[in-house]
């Protein structure tokens, strides 16, 4: 079955949109979108080292995703807001991945890849290293949900809990950089940050609970994989690209149909 | 014992003193309150009291597992974090129906189970913070300025609801507020802070002391005098300060 590269992509598309849930979440909850997008861009820099150090491109990926938030957690609410830091640190690494990856002869043709993705050409190993960060964020976030809830609504009611808040900070980040390192070959460095947020936006129109909005969230985001990879099979378009339009289709959709209700 | 000691406490931000050689104890069953002009380091002093920031020096004790209930200032809940009242209720406790029941009704906010978190009003949603504050069944209710954003009566009959709740629970209470004269007639002690402990002692006893005079003004004499008839019953305490 895993030997048609459709059903292999269906699955790859899948197992990004089920991580991308409830991060995107705590993403659209915490208000960090533009630090998902910013972790997402630096990554670029991963994929340069990887390509000229014949590394793994998810391991490099991961490791510089993991490097950058961490000094922007360290460096944030010195002389910088937070967003001035992601900006610098984001966009300067991207720009010495771009320029790293034009040094390295013949990869040049592969770059689109990179930026938007190419899961029509997720191998096996692929799909196995994504459903492995299916499996290891889905028990991370289970096992600190309700701590990482509370810290989410009030820090101070977390410290009187006998949390602490910037241990499930780190959780969150963790979990961040291994779905923005999983999710290059699926949807590209340009496009991680539609993931993570607009399912997660379209998901907030309707629902109650912390617990139904991440269902929502994951049902919208399956839903865009498997209908956007299908449109792109029919009409012959990126398919990165075209699952992101699908989950914007559900945000307007959703949006349109609550203002009417109200 | 205390429920809580401090003693000697100093807080340090960068190379200032926000906080300089408290001492504090909150005995079981009594009604604290911490008042101070802005920046007087209320806040500070629950923060280290709650463990969210440690002492730069002097040390905080606890009594062995003491069941803090604590209600913070008004959270910023926004609306991108859709939660209902009853399942807030079960997010820090692991409650059944009838005991997070009985905790909004003590908090006389039975109605609102099914309401948004974000669509409370002011006084609902301090209420809320209550209700849940008292699922663990705490020995001590720790406010930090809970009545923020209320208008005077609503804060007064927050203050009353809190009085009910020791009345009935015996749990003790530390708050810091701005209401001076509301706060302070539903309190057995009254601490006032101004980086350092400046007096204490009864609301009536603090009131016509220098020390308080001279940070808030002889004037509010007369508006505790307004208020007083809402601590309308007697307690046994030891009122002095311990």
């Amino acid at each position: 079955m895993l030997d048609d590269f459709m059903t292999r992509a269906t699955m790859a598309g899948i197992g990004v949109a089920l991580t991308s849930a409830p991060l995107g979440c705590f993403v659209v909850w915490r208000r960090m979108a533009y630090f998902g997008e910013a972790t997402a861009h630096a990554a670029m820099l991963g994929v340069a080292l990887s390509l000229a150090l014949q590394i793994s491109i998810f391991g490099g990926a991961l490791l510089v995703a993991l490097i950058m938030s961490a000094v922007v957690t360290q460096l944030s609410g010195r002389n910088y807001a937070t967003d001035t830091l992601l900006g610098v640190f984001a966009h300067s690494a991207l720009a010495v991945g771009l320029v790293i990856v034009s040094l390295i002869s013949g990869v040049r043709l592969d770059l689109m890849a990179y930026l938007f993705g190419d899961i029509l050409a997720v191998s096996r190993e692929d799909l196995t290293i994504i459903w492995g960060g299916v499996a290891l964020i889905f028990a991370l976030i289970a096992w600190r949900w309700v701590p990482l809830l509370i810290t989410t609504l009030n820090e101070e009611l977390a410290y009187a809990k006998g949390l602490n808040p910037r241990r499930e900070q780190l959780i969150l980040t963790l979990s961040l950089a291994i779905t923005i390192a999983i999710s290059i070959k699926v949807v590209g460095i340009l496009l991680i940050a539609a993931m993570l947020i607009i399912p997660a936006a379209a998901a907030r129109n309707f629902a109650k609970t912390p617990e139904a909005m991440v269902i929502i969230t994951s049902i919208i985001g399956v839903s865009s994989a498997i209908i956007g990879l299908r449109g792109a099979y029919i009409f012959d378009t990126p398919a990165g690209p075209s699952i992101v339009c699908v989950t914007l289709v559900f945000f307007v959709v959703l949006s349109f149909t609550k203002s009417l209700i109200k | 014992m205390s429920l809580i000691t401090v003693k000697n406490l100093s807080l340090k931000y960068n190379a200032d003193f926000v906080l300089r050689k408290i001492n504090l104890k909150i005995n079981s069953g009594e009604i604290v309150t911490i008042v101070g002009p802005n920046g007087s380091g209320k806040t500070s002093l629950l923060k280290a009291i709650i463990g969210a920031v440690p002492p730069s020096e002097g040390y905080i004790k606890l009594k062995p597992k003491l069941k803090i209930g604590y209600i913070p200032q008004r959270l910023n809940f926004d609306k991108t974090l859709p939660i209902t009242v009853e399942r807030f209720m079960t997010l820090t406790e692991k409650a059944n129906k009838s005991t997070y029941m009985s905790a909004l009704q003590t908090a006389g906010v039975a109605g609102l189970l099914k309401n948004q978190m974000s669509s409370l009003s002011g006084g609902q949603f301090q209420r809320i913070l209550l209700a849940r504050a008292l699922l663990g069944s705490p020995e001590i209710l720790i406010l930090d300025e809970a009545t923020q954003g209320l208008d005077q009566p609503g804060s007064a009959a927050f203050y009353r609801q809190i009085e009910q709740v020791r009345h009935n629970t015996g749990c003790a209470v530390l708050m810091i507020s701005h209401d001076l004269h509301v706060v302070m007639s539903a309190s057995d002690r009254v601490v006032c802070l101004n980086g350092h402990v400046c007096c204490e002692g009864t609301p009536s006893a603090v009131v016509s002391k220098p020390e308080y005079q001279e940070l808030f003004g002889a004037g509010t004499d007369g508006a505790l005098a307004l208020y007083r008839h809402v601590h309308d019953h007697v307690h046994e305490h030891d009122n002095t300060s311990g």
